[in-house]
């Protein structure tokens, strides 16, 4: 077969998502997506946030296909997803959000038939492999109509990962699964990372992206409001606080702790704390001396940092309050 | 061209054929049947012969190409419906799949179906009367070429369709008239004129004629217009289709 040529960056390594300026108005009016560019690393894992409606779906959907997009581009591993499409879709792999299955095929003989439909040679070895390593093996000659709801998605995971895609994308992958389910399904992400697998997600559950993102996108309204490395970002808008459990109750902080960022909690028996871990001082230091010079005493502390949840609700309302 | 997909589109339809073999091939054999009873027994043996045929046999290509319609509108439709109905229409529109080669996937499975359908009727109708094709290689032109035509006309009745309803009012309200009033149980010829030249208007007359021609050499119309007729039907379909998937039409938003 030959290949139509893929557009080349010299600069650095060819991201293997590359979205450019991608905008999508449905016939309705709605604006799903304004403006859009991502660039996706290959081999990352990347987790795309944002709350019901926020265009995550649509963002997939017309990497994948399955939406004409009203305006910009995207290429896979360097394949415009229109011109290219046979390319581009060679390489993807796609896990919906629903669970469009078929209900009266088995379990191998849907998946057998994904791997032909994105253009592989039936490979029964390849199958097994995905499918044990999915805890499948033994449902293989089951109806899909018999399996749970979790055992379906799975079915979809194994479907997506037939034709050994380099970029796959997980639509709400651990939506309505019960927490050991979704435990199975961080380490099958996991792996897909170990074989150098590309894969984009989107959630609910902060947690998940805390847990397996190396990087997170945040999108609301259609909009890419932020992208940044889990870890910078947590770092750098993550807010750690040191609470003080005190010994007596006090009314209010006392006026010579004005300059501290203070605030008296849980009646009065404790002190609240925030500081910046990026500041070379935390001010940790001298707080304490200033408590023990004021008499303020206490028996128990302990610290806590912002949560990826937390984060994401106060870039969602930042951005809905400008 | 990806061999691959088309195969295992293909066979994943002739699979759900086999699973659901009473449906598709059993009801129509037997309802086919029953018509032989009625028409071409009970009541055809007291019919004359029609242009040197006897009633029963005349009535086989006729009985044969209604089949072929009807299954091949309703395995095509519902193959391309009931996918967009569950949602799993998502996995052939994200893959690396061309339209001809969904095509050939979809409606070659249900075009195989029909074929498959038809060879069975006609081995039934041989139990009941005794049936002579004077041209095999046109007989099987005709056939092929409806079922081809039809299935794609299918294909599109799936994707238009957004209700159940839909799905099955064409058929009936439509294709099923036509076919009645296309020459099945009749010639053309035994209408009065007005008739003879309003039947002319019914496209379903020109596939009738054609193919009954090719088992008796008698036609209400020339066979190279029945065969143009039949040939610009499945062109007209296939480039329906052919719009559907450009623009996306009920398939993309």
């Amino acid at each position: 077969m030959k290949h139509p040529p893929r557009s080349i960056t010299m600069s650095r390594v060819q991201p293997i998502l590359s979205i450019r300026n991608l905008s999508k108005t449905y016939a309705g009016g709605f604006e799903a997506l304004k403006d859009v560019s991502l660039d996706i690393e290959t081999g990352e894992i990347f987790a795309l946030l944002g709350p019901n409606g926020a265009g995550k779906t649509t963002l997939i959907s017309i990497v994948c296909g399955l939406v004409n997009p009203t305006n910009g581009t995207a290429e896979v591993d360097g394949y415009d997803i229109i011109r290219h499409y046979r390319q581009t879709r060679f390489r993807i792999g796609l896990v919906p959000q629903e669970l469009p299955v078929e209900a009266f095929e088995t379990v191998f003989k849907t998946v057998s038939f994904s791997r032909g439909l994105f253009g592989k040679p039936a490979d029964p070895a390849y199958v097994e492999k995905v499918l044990r390593s999915l805890s499948l093996w033994e449902k293989k000659d089951d109806k899909i109509i018999a399996l749970s709801g979790g055992m379906k998605r799975r079915v979809l995971i194994a479907k997506a990962l037939a034709h050994e895609p380099t970029l796959l994308f997980l639509d709400e992958p651990t939506a309505g699964v019960d927490v050991e389910l979704r435990k199975d399904m961080w380490n099958v992400v996991e792996s897909l990372r170990e074989e150098g697998c590309t894969v984009i997600l989107t959630t609910h559950y902060i947690e998940e992206a805390e847990q397996l993102a190396d990087r997170v996108g945040v999108i609301n309204h259609g909009e890419l409001i932020l992208v940044e490395d889990k870890q910078t970002l947590m770092r750098e808008m993550g807010k750690k606080q040191l609470f003080l459990h005190l010994q007596s109750e006090l009314d209010s902080v006392p006026t010579g702790l004005a300059g501290y960022d203070l605030e008296l909690a849980a009646d009065g028996r404790e002190l609240v704390y925030t500081y910046d871990t990026r500041g070379e001082r935390t001010g940790i230091t001298a707080l304490l001396a200033d408590l023990n010079g004021a008499g303020i005493h206490f028996n128990d502390l302990r610290t806590s940092q912002s949560s990826l949840e937390e984060i994401f609700v106060d870039l969602v309302h930042k951005a809905e309050a400008t | 061209m990806n061999f691959h997909a088309v195969k295992a589109i293909y066979l994943f339809e002739m699979a759900r054929m086999w699973r659901t073999a009473v449906q598709s091939l059993v009801a129509p054999v037997l309802s086919t049947s029953l018509y032989f009873v009625i028409f071409g027994g009970a009541i055809g043996s007291r019919i004359p012969e029609i242009e040197g045929v006897s009633y029963g046999a005349f009535i086989v290509p006729g009985l044969i190409m209604l089949s072929i319609m009807t299954e091949s509108i309703s395995n095509s439709s519902f193959a391309i419906y009931f996918p967009r109905f569950t949602g799993t229409v998502f996995e052939v529109l994200s893959a690396p799949v061309s339209y001809v080669e969904v095509l050939l996937g979809y409606v070659g499975a249900a075009a195989t179906k029909s074929v498959i359908i038809g060879a069975i009727i006609f081995i039934t109708a041989n139990f009941f009367v005794t049936i002579e094709v004077a041209h095999p290689f046109i007989a099987l032109t005709f056939l092929i070429l409806t079922s081809v035509s039809f299935c794609l006309f299918g294909f599109i009745l799936g994707v238009w369709a957004d209700g159940w309803e839909k799905l099955t009012i064409v058929p009936i309200l439509v294709i099923m008239p036509l076919s009645f009033l296309g020459g099945i149980f009749y010639s053309i010829g035994m209408l009065p004129p007005l008739w003879q030249n309003l039947s002319l208007l019914n496209p379903l007359v020109y596939l009738i004629s054609g193919f009954r021609w090719s088992f008796y050499q008698t036609a209400d119309v020339s066979v190279a217009l029945s065969l143009g007729m039949t040939a610009g039907f499945l062109l007209a379909c296939f480039l329906v289709v052919r719009w559907i998937f450009k623009t996306g039409y009920r398939l993309r938003t």
